[in-house]
């Protein structure tokens, strides 16, 4: 884990996984959604509005996902220091709140014509929504830490922090009662028929190699940005002449 | 009264919202890196 600590080393490998992981994400995600539209007959209870699952599942994975990822790289922040760590947690947050706001969104439109509303403050949505503001709360946090130069540390503890809503997104439906159905995958158990079951995994599979591509994209933006700000920074102390160094510097260099 | 529902209305705004935000998604992070990119080797040139 540590070899990739190196951004050059980083940087190579990235440079070849990112299309690989958008091209093979994108014949993945097309080929499910339209098996999922135009082939698998609708479903006994809720008609035609079954087709939504296809999409709405893997956003919900995406948008949980995504907060376990950046819990995870922030603890490897603060307990290796990893290098790279505290890039991948900020590359994570805005695909995985993009993700959640489509499963906001998505179960907000399969609820109309299902439950007969758009919204109710249950356990499950709520939770998901929360996720959304700590995203955004996240964004904001790791943005102005970057830009202020102040601890990377506060962001981290957040994403650690953040991480409880998690369980309690997965486990709301069985806590609470809600309008939501109960988990239809548990640990080797699927409660979706196979017709489903296939097209959706693939689904699953390839939303995720379109997530992974897009952190990735983010990956490499925010370590080009970084190596600029410390190019430009070297570049301006050297035209400062030794008189505006720092005089441990000097020092040094006086000796 | 009964209202009318067609479940494909509902079904197609899902895949318009999903598929729209999940490209410009993509463009967006695809964009920044390109031009990301370009500024360091413009700066590492110069």
């Amino acid at each position: 884990m540590h070899g990739y600590a190196n951004p050059t080393r980083f940087l190579s490998l990235a440079s070849w996984l990112t299309p690989l992981l958008l091209v093979s994400g994108a014949v993945l995600t097309i080929g499910a959604l339209a098996w999922g539209l135009l082939v698998v007959s609708p479903d006994r209870l809720m008609g035609e509005t079954v087709r939504i699952l296809f999409i709405h599942v893997p956003s919900a994975w995406l948008g949980m996902g995504g907060w376990s990822g950046i819990a995870i790289s922030s603890a490897a922040l603060l307990i290796w220091k990893h290098p790279l760590a505290a890039i991948a947690a900020r590359a994570i947050a805005v695909p995985g709140m993009v993700f959640t706001a489509i499963c906001l969104a998505t179960g907000s439109i399969w609820g109309r014509p299902t439950w007969g509303t758009w919204w109710v403050w249950d356990g499950r949505l709520t939770s998901m929504l929360v996720l959304l503001f700590l995203y955004a709360g996240y964004i904001a946090l790791a943005q102005a830490s970057a830009r202020d130069g102040g601890s990377i540390k506060i962001p981290a503890i957040f994403g650690i922090v953040g991480a409880i809503n998690i369980p309690i997104i997965n486990r709301s439906v069985v806590w609470w009662n809600s309008l939501h159905q109960p988990p239809s995958l548990t640990a080797g158990k699927s409660a979706i028929d196979g017709e489903f079951l296939v097209p959706l995994l693939i689904a699953v599979i390839g939303f995720s190699l379109l997530f992974g591509g897009v952190v990735l994209m983010r990956m490499r933006t925010l370590i080009a940005e970084m190596q600029v700000e410390a190019r430009l920074r070297r570049r301006a102390l050297a035209d400062d002449g030794p008189q505006n160094q720092p005089i441990q510097r000097r020092r040094v260099r006086d000796a | 009264m009964r209202e009318a529902l067609n479940q494909w209305d509902y079904v197609t705004a899902s895949y318009v919202v999903a598929i729209s935000s999940v490209l410009t998604l993509i463009l967006w992070a695809w964009r920044a890196m390109r031009s990301a990119e370009k500024r360091r080797d413009e700066v590492k040139r110069k």
